[in-house]
């Protein structure tokens, strides 16, 4: 229960330029749509990975909300990062039907066999290693969604295949 | 000669590779100088098949099943496109006994059409139950929900033209739709392979239920989980605003209604009905307490249907055909059909659309094929994380709201999910607090508190401390959180644990 902390909970070091940018103009595109905040903050993180502490208080100015509210709402949802992620985000199902497929051997074998324990970044800044509750792809289990593209029937061989392409891709972040 | 070939865009197609193949399909054809199209058409459901591969041939489509891109040019060499033998050719898709022995309503196009082509929506029985609701007085359109005897798909089960009429009645200066599609029970997937194969059904019946209770705008709420699903949505309200049967003027009918899309964020919680609609409004997704009824102030205080994705997705079959109609299949309450899912270690997973009243057993045994490792089936979950787990003695139980209940489960959002005799019960069971742990919304005691102290006392009862003491302790725990929580996330926890409990009492005692 302790470990569906996002990857890097905590506050993300201060927003470049081109990073407020972002934030700015997502919230200019999206302030007048009701109950906007959510898509504000996921405008954002599509864009950046992750969704920087400066978008809170930006937030709330800009829809009236104090940041208490914004930060709350943030805080609220899984999905929305702290911190940027790993180069590549495997987000692996942890629910139910996966468990009967062996979802639980292929999370000890990414933390014991890869080192990267469930809601971690790899220290290389290769993968992020999410949980998701299920991912719809129950007949075909186990699954997971590989930078947002879903792969089913799962294994070990498969998994390290996923390690082993986020590790080859250059560029830290 | 134009060949049409099949190649599923549904997201457990492509999860298996059907993109690929799609791809190597083209390039072989463009090779061959064949003349062949690709549709890149819904999943028939049958998922231990995927990918799926159909040729349209003159004796109707032939099947190809568990293609590999690797497969193509033999597939070509074999004159697949005549539907030639293969070792992958499964038969005409029409006759296989899975497929054949259902009963489609709801899924009647899903991996038959092109999801997003409206032409053929319309050539197969798309838009007739819009157009005939709008040719009825609104209130004839909710009696004719209330005669089908149609309940709500998303677990509550509670009649979905009640819901409507109570709607239909509010005076407010606005009124909302708002779908639940934040499917998020595990061995659930009915609502996802809608959205993506046959979206537009989904936005008809939104329309349906617009006019019927005067309401002009609806939002989906979808799970972020299902990005091909969102893909599918976008483009499927661009498609219908632009054909004109969304927006200012439903379908020349002066009538308005608009759909929205809205992601969800990874919450469990904002599945439960209240929670959903404060996400919706851009809050946390805190449950409300109930009264007021969502029918009466819902989204932004205003009158609201909430429905799931499934029951929303049925109404214009009912529409079409008449409730009369609908409700001549099912038993007893329970009418019509559920779109049932067969899900974890089952051999033969995928959609199952049929009437109420079949067997457990029909289900898992006669569709499902037992499990996949070909081991025993040790229990069956029903109706999700939430539901009970249901030994093979309970096998008998008849697919029906009241006689599940009965039974000690219940069948929530249609899912079941087969473990086999591998499987440690007193594992589920802590898992079953530890989900409610991590997705309460916290806004109850005995859900937010009751969950975490729940994991400790299983833990304790495994580990044999005072293992009489720890059983009553947790006995009662669940009790409170049975009795005392505002709503089912932390009010139906128990049923996992004390059906694992009850039923398998062997894996708490190892200790």
């Amino acid at each position: 229960m302790h470990d569906r902390v996002p990857s890097g909970s905590g506050e993300s070091s201060p927003a470049t330029p081109a990073q407020l940018a972002v934030i700015d103009a997502a919230i200019a595109r999206l302030v007048d749509l009701p109950g906007a905040l959510l898509p504000i903050f996921h405008a954002i993180q599509d864009e950046l990975g992750f969704v920087p502490h400066e978008a809170i208080a930006r937030a709330a100015d800009a829809l009236n909300l104090s940041r208490a509210e914004a930060h709350g709402v943030l805080t609220f949802y899984h999905d929305f990062r702290r911190q940027p992620p790993g180069r590549m985000v495997l987000k692996l199902c942890r629910a139910e039907a996966c468990q009967t497929m062996g979802c639980r051997d292929l999370e000890r074998r990414l933390r014991d066999v890869h080192g990267v324990a469930m809601g971690q970044t790899a220290v290389d800044g290769s993968l992020t290693v999410e949980p998701a509750y299920c991912l719809g792809n129950c007949a075909l289990s186990p699954a997971a969604l590989v930078d947002g593209k879903l792969v089913g029937r799962i294994d070990a061989a498969r998994l390290d295949g996923f390690v082993h392409e986020a590790k080859a891709r250059g560029g830290a972040r | 000669m134009n060949v049409v070939v099949y190649v599923p865009g549904d997201s457990s197609a492509l999860s298996m590779g059907a993109d690929a193949v799609a791809a190597a399909i083209v390039q072989h054809a463009a090779q061959g100088r064949h003349d062949v199209r690709v549709v890149r058409n819904g999943s028939r459901g049958m998922a231990w098949l995927e990918p799926l591969v159909e040729v349209a041939t003159p004796q109707g489509r032939i099947a190809y099943g568990q293609v590999a891109a690797a497969d193509v040019p033999g597939l070509f060499a074999a004159g697949f496109l005549q539907g030639g033998a293969h070792a992958k050719r499964v038969g005409p898709t029409a006759e296989i006994p899975y497929l054949k022995k259902q009963t489609r309503l709801t899924f009647a196009r899903v991996g038959v059409t092109d999801p997003l082509d409206l032409a053929d929506y319309e050539a197969n029985g798309g838009l007739v139950g819009l157009r005939k609701a709008l040719a009825l007085a609104p209130a004839a359109i909710v009696e004719e929900v209330v005669a089908s005897g149609l309940r709500g798909r998303g677990g509550a089960g509670f009649p979905a033209g009640i819901k409507w009429r109570t709607v239909a009645g509010a005076v407010a200066d606005q009124k909302y739709i708002a779908v639940n599609a934040d499917e998020g029970d595990s061995g659930t997937f009915s609502d996802r392979m809608v959205m993506e194969g046959d979206p537009f059904l989904l936005l008809e019946g939104m329309a349906i239920a617009g006019v019927a209770v005067g309401a002009t705008e609806g939002y989906v709420y979808l799970r972020s989980e299902y990005p091909d699903a969102k893909r599918a949505l976008v483009k499927a309200i661009e498609r219908a605003r632009a054909a004109g049967w969304l927006g200012a003027d439903v379908l020349g009918s002066g009538k308005r209604f608009d759909v929205h899309l809205r992601m969800g964020a990874g919450s469990y919680v904002c599945g439960e009905e209240t929670a959903m609609l404060e996400s919706l409004e851009g809050k946390r997704g805190v449950v409300r307490a109930k009264p007021p009824l969502p029918a009466l102030q819902g989204l932004w205080g205003k009158p609201t249907v909430v429905n799931n994705v499934m029951t929303i997705a049925t109404v214009p079959w009912i529409l079409q055909h008449g409730g009369a109609a609908y409700a001549a299949h099912g038993v007893g309450r329970s009418k019509g059909t559920l779109p049932v899912q067969l899900a974890g270690n089952v051999k033969h997973g995928g959609l199952v659309e049929v009437p109420f009243g079949v067997t457990l057993r029909e289900l898992v045994v006669d569709y499902g094929g037992g499990t996949h490792s070909g081991r025993p089936i040790k229990a069956i979950q029903v109706g999700g994380p939430l539901g009970a787990w249901l030994p093979p003695a309970k096998f008998d139980l008849p697919l029906d709201y009241e006689a599940v209940a009965q039974g000690g489960g219940m069948i929530g959002h249609g899912g079941i999910v087969v473990c086999d005799d591998t499987t440690d019960m007193a594992s589920m069971a802590r898992y079953a607090f530890e989900f409610c742990a991590t997705e309460s919304c916290g806004k109850c005691t005995p859900c937010r508190i009751g969950s975490t102290r729940g994991v400790e006392v299983v833990d304790k009862l495994v580990a044999g401390d005072q293992r009489d003491k720890q059983e009553k302790l947790l006995r009662d725990l669940c009790d409170v959180m049975t009795n005392a929580s505002l709503c089912a996330m932390g009010g139906l926890t128990p049923l996992p644990v004390l059906s694992a409990l009850d039923h398998f009492p062997g894996d708490f005692r190892k200790g």
